[in-house]
């Protein structure tokens, strides 16, 4: 039951908010606060599932099950794991923030933003905790929808070519996806004469080799794109810049982990001969996007760009941990997952804190703001060193188990990893050294306010988990332990070609064996 | 009296027709006579008739058999019929139609397409087809003052008589091989004459393919289509591009899946080329529109595409889904265009893309409302659409078509590119919309609602439609 209250109270939120009427904004701030409690009120539902949460059971929990096409065997079947757990409540956590975040700067249309919001967030956790393949789609596209609107009409002057940017491009991947999802479906019913869509049961399925692949590609690519892995991450840079504060926000905290999620939940264990013969390349383009995107972000001159950048650069660290299929690989990609959620959620929150104030993004209005806004600048620095990873925050502990366990599969891609710490070191700083430090070299800069208090609501968590997620890993790490150990015996149990292989080799070492790459080869020789 | 049982809808359908006509006939000139109300106590009256008369698979003279999967495509087609009298009855007065010609050429339409998806005949499909299209011909011309109107009639009309005779030509041709027009008797044939091949079988098969294909618009029949839609009065149009084509997919299917189902090794590559060429062509021209009828009028030959995707599978899966889609396309586009026509205004259509500029500011209702059915017909869930189009998927990929799956999904996000533009241009325009003057209309407006609650509905919870949509294709095929 909290599972299902974890989106529906969101989305019952958004159909109350829909009745209330709001002509000429004369409700604005009742709305404001009721879908502020409403995101707290599933922010404390998500806190209630983790504390009943059994953190040595690696099984799927709070499990419910209620057939919805009986027909095709698809059922409502939502439950949370070591892996989902945590997204979801980072969901929850991050949803009031950014709902704070839009008082300043959204002003009109206040009730259809509050809507698109919620609907965002129902739809988003559903994503999380859904294991019917087809109630898993349905949240899927659904939740391109409110996003769409959210960036299409609040967002900055490019953002109708962005809104449509990003939807045909998330769309274009995804029904590749629902194609496959159909193809599995229809194969079960092959295999044992119904259909079905659920996730546990498609886990046992026996797919040829041949096939793994199709459906591979198919499921990967909608998740590549999402995450976006390069060269498919060209919509995320207009996406994230032209999207409001919140809209950032919620894309780079949440969204962008759906792809990655979907790598670890769906594409490896079902598909487990075809990611031994894909890791290899994926990972590849993981350690390109890590460099290009650090590359990339460091010219920016818009500090929303250099941001969103950023975003490529840190999810290839995710993407390269899952594709080394080790428990630290895996573990690291998931606490990844929340760190970049936390910190990157956070520096767009605070760009869009200075963006609000100056109506400019560009770093080069900027410069000095030290001693303008203090309190600010404090902040900003704490969630700067997250982003970067230094040891004792956030970030620091998922980019060391993602190298630990990238180490161990295969210590070339880590080389270059490595080169991507020191590059996002290197935008960070100098970005925060420009804005910050110096003269103030813009009048108008001179004047700006300090934090308000509705901005220390916003910002104080955030800096707080990111401290508390360095210093206090365990907590996180431990209930994803166990599901993390079942879910990698499930994929390399599978691994048909292991067996050949005699020696106990793990699962990485047999696909580096299937598909030396072209590339690496090359150096070798 | 058991003879006529399974006309009965059919017949309500026509009494309340001749009903109107009479109260026409009888009314005093400006009286303001509840002539639509007529309509819809007769289509009632089907909807009833054919409730009744479910899983009992009467038949009637030998040629009318109100099967279950007649009797679901019936009942869509009196959806239509009752949504489309409402949404016309504030286009009606205000645009001055004659409301007794209006009322009665639709509702001798529906008696046609009624007849035609329980028709068990090829020449009561004929008979059947003249009525619905010499109705339907009028129905685009009703606007005698409007240039436009006249000369999409005229077009419609032209192609339409040329596609008939294609139709009966074929209908000639199996009626030389197998010395009957029933189905079944010419399925006993071509069942025994499964391994010869006679090109004639062929040659017949081939002209009905052509006749069909007319009607459903199916590229590359589908010319006359984008004119016909854009020329017709909105209403119209949408009455056309559901009704006629749920009529047209009910006979089409039930020809070609019952008595040339022995030849489907022949037809059914026929037909998957027809469903590739209309999808793609459907959704790549659409993009390029600007007006927004026309652009629903190549929607509309894409939707097309995708049912008959379901023609192609051919199993069990793909004839549910055809019924599942054509009740789901059915309410959505028939919703989208009467939004257009509650925008209208008697002397501006306001179709163009342009036109709805703003429209959220100047109407949030209509443009919410009308945003559902874009998603819906864009295939997005949670809608009818969306539940509509996986289905349709299912059948392509359980008959091992994936290739089909992949061009009908691709294509499907093509079209969402252009249903955006007019959600961009709702909500993301500036320009407060001219329309802002338009009247809410009681009558259409409730209706609209309805459909909107019937294709969200349909989107969350599918099961009952999709069993009815099962139970209905158990009796025949």
């Amino acid at each position: 039951m909290l599972l299902t209250l974890s989106w529906l109270v969101p989305l019952a939120g958004a159909l109350a908010l829909l009745v209330i009427g709001n002509a000429d904004g004369r409700r604005d701030a009742v709305i404001r606060w009721l879908s502020l409690v409403v995101t707290v009120a599933t922010f404390a539902v998500t806190l209630a599932i983790w504390a009943g949460f059994d953190s040595s059971s690696p099984d799927f929990q709070f499990v419910e099950r209620v057939p919805w096409i009986p027909a095709f065997g698809i059922d409502y079947s939502v439950g949370v794991d070591g892996v989902s757990l945590l997204l979801v409540v980072l969901t929850a956590f991050l949803s009031p923030i950014a709902l704070l975040s839009s008082w300043g700067s959204i002003e009109r249309h206040v009730k259809e933003f509050s809507i698109f919001m919620l609907a965002l967030e129902a739809a988003m956790i559903g994503v999380f905790i859904s294991l019917d393949l087809f109630l898993f789609y349905v949240f899927w596209d659904a939740m391109l929808v409110p996003m769409y609107f959210l960036i299409g009409i609040w967002g900055y002057d490019q953002r109708v070519y962005a809104a449509i940017k990003f939807m045909l491009y998330t769309m274009a991947g995804s029904v590749l996806m629902l194609v496959a999802i159909l193809g599995l479906a229809w194969l079960h019913n092959d295999a044992t004469g119904a259909y079905s869509f659920d996730l546990l049961r498609l886990y046992d399925l026996e797919i040829a080799p041949a096939t793994q692949m199709w459906f591979f590609l198919a499921f990967t690519l909608a998740f590549a794109i999402k995450v976006p892995l390069f060269p498919f991450h060209t919509w995320l840079p207009d996406a994230h810049v032209q999207a409001p504060t919140a809209g950032s926000v919620i894309l780079a905290g949440v969204l962008l982990k759906m792809g990655t999620y979907g790598l670890l939940r769906f594409s490896f264990p079902l598909f487990p001969a075809a990611a031994a013969y894909f890791a290899p390349t994926l990972a590849l383009l993981a350690v390109i996007g890590i460099i290009y995107g650090a590359l990339v972000a460091m010219v920016q001159p818009d500090m929303k760009k250099l941001v969103a950048y950023s975003s490529v650069s840190h999810l290839g660290f995710v993407v390269l941990g899952i594709c080394a299929m080790n428990s630290q690989g895996i573990q690291g990609a998931i606490y990844q997952m929340l760190a970049h959620g936390v910190s990157t959620g956070g520096l767009f929150l605070l760009v869009g804190m200075l963006a609000d104030r100056r109506h400019t993004r560009l770093i080069s209005e900027f410069g000095g703001l030290k001693a303008v806004v203090p309190r600010l600048t404090a902040v900003f620095m704490i969630i700067t060193l997250a982003s970067i990873g230094l040891p004792g925050l956030n970030g620091f502990v998922g980019e060391f188990l993602i190298m630990l366990g990238a180490f161990r599969w295969d210590p070339r891609f880590v080389v270059f990893a490595g080169v991507g710490v020191i590059l996002s070191a290197v935008y960070m700083l100098w970005m925060f050294q420009r804005v910050y430090y110096g003269e103030v070299t813009h009048e108008e800069n001179a004047t700006l306010p300090d934090l308000l208090p509705r901005e220390w609501a916003a910002a104080v968590p955030l800096c707080a988990m990111a401290v508390v997620m360095g210093i206090f890993p365990a907590l996180f790490l431990r209930p994803m332990e166990s599901s993390v150990e079942a879910l990698m015996t499930r994929v390399q149990a599978r691994q048909n070609l292991r067996v050949e292989n005699g020696v106990g080799s793990h699962f990485s070492g047999t696909a580096a064996k299937m598909t030396p790459d072209p590339i690496f080869e090359r150096s070798e020789r | 009296m058991s003879e006529f049982t399974a006309v009965v809808p059919m017949l309500c359908v026509t009494l309340a027709a001749l009903a109107v006509m009479g109260a026409e006939a009888f009314r005093t000139k400006g009286e303001d006579l509840p002539i639509g109300g007529l309509g819809i106590v007769g289509l009632v009256g089907a909807a009833a008739a054919a409730v009744l008369l479910w899983d009992r698979s009467a038949a009637s003279f030998g040629v009318i058999v109100a099967d279950n999967f007649g009797l679901f495509v019936t009942l869509v087609l009196v959806v239509v019929g009752l949504l489309t009298i409402m949404f016309s009855s504030p286009v009606v007065r205000r645009d001055g139609l004659p409301a007794g010609d209006y009322y009665a050429l639709i509702l001798f339409s529906i008696t046609g397409m009624i007849m035609m998806a329980t028709a068990n005949d090829l020449l009561v499909v004929f008979i059947a087809l003249e009525i619905l299209s010499i109705a339907v011909y009028v129905l685009t011309g009703i606007r005698r003052d409007d240039a436009r109107a006249t000369e999409a009639a005229f077009k419609y009309f032209l192609l339409g008589a040329f596609s008939s005779a294609f139709f009966l030509y074929g209908i000639a041709f199996t009626y030389g091989l197998s010395g009957s027009t029933r189905l079944n008797r010419i399925g006993a044939y071509l069942a025994a004459q499964a391994l010869s091949d006679n090109p004639l079988i062929l040659v017949g098969l081939g002209f009905l393919l052509v006749g069909f294909a007319f009607k459903i618009s199916a590229v590359p029949f589908h010319m006359w289509t984008p004119d016909a839609y854009e020329g017709a009065p909105a209403i119209v149009t949408g009455f056309m591009s559901t009704g006629v084509k749920a009529a047209a997919f009910a006979a089409f299917a039930r020809v070609f899946l019952s008595a040339f189902e022995p030849f489907s090794g022949e037809w059914a590559p026929m037909v998957w080329l027809l469903a590739a060429a209309t999808m793609i062509l459907g959704t790549v021209v659409g993009v390029a529109q600007s007006n927004l009828k026309r652009m629903l009028a190549y929607s509309s030959i894409a939707h097309g595409g995708y049912l008959l995707v379901g023609l192609v599978a051919a199993n069990d899966v793909g004839k549910a889904a055809i019924l599942f889609y054509l009740a789901a396309y059915a309410v959505t586009n028939l919703a989208a265009f009467a939004v257009i026509a509650l925008l209208g205004a008697r002397d501006a259509a306001n179709d163009e893309l342009r036109d709805y500029a703003g429209l959220w500011h100047a109407r949030p209702a209509l443009a919410a409302l009308m945003t559902v059915c874009l998603l819906s017909l864009g295939g997005l869930p949670p809608t009818a659409g969306f539940i509509g189009k996986w289905y349709i998927l299912s059948a392509a990929v359980s008959a091992g078509y994936y290739g089909l799956a992949i061009i009908g999904v691709l294509t499907s996000v093509i079209s969402v590119f252009f249903y955006l533009r007019v959600v961009v241009m709702m909500y993301m325009a500036d320009r407060p919309a001219a329309l802002a003057s338009a009247p809410t209309a009681g009558v259409g407006m409730a209706a609209l609602v309805a459909s909107i609650v019937v294709i969200v509905v349909l989107g969350v919870l599918p099961t009952p439609l999709l069993n009815l949509a099962v139970a209905s294709i158990a009796t025949i095929f």
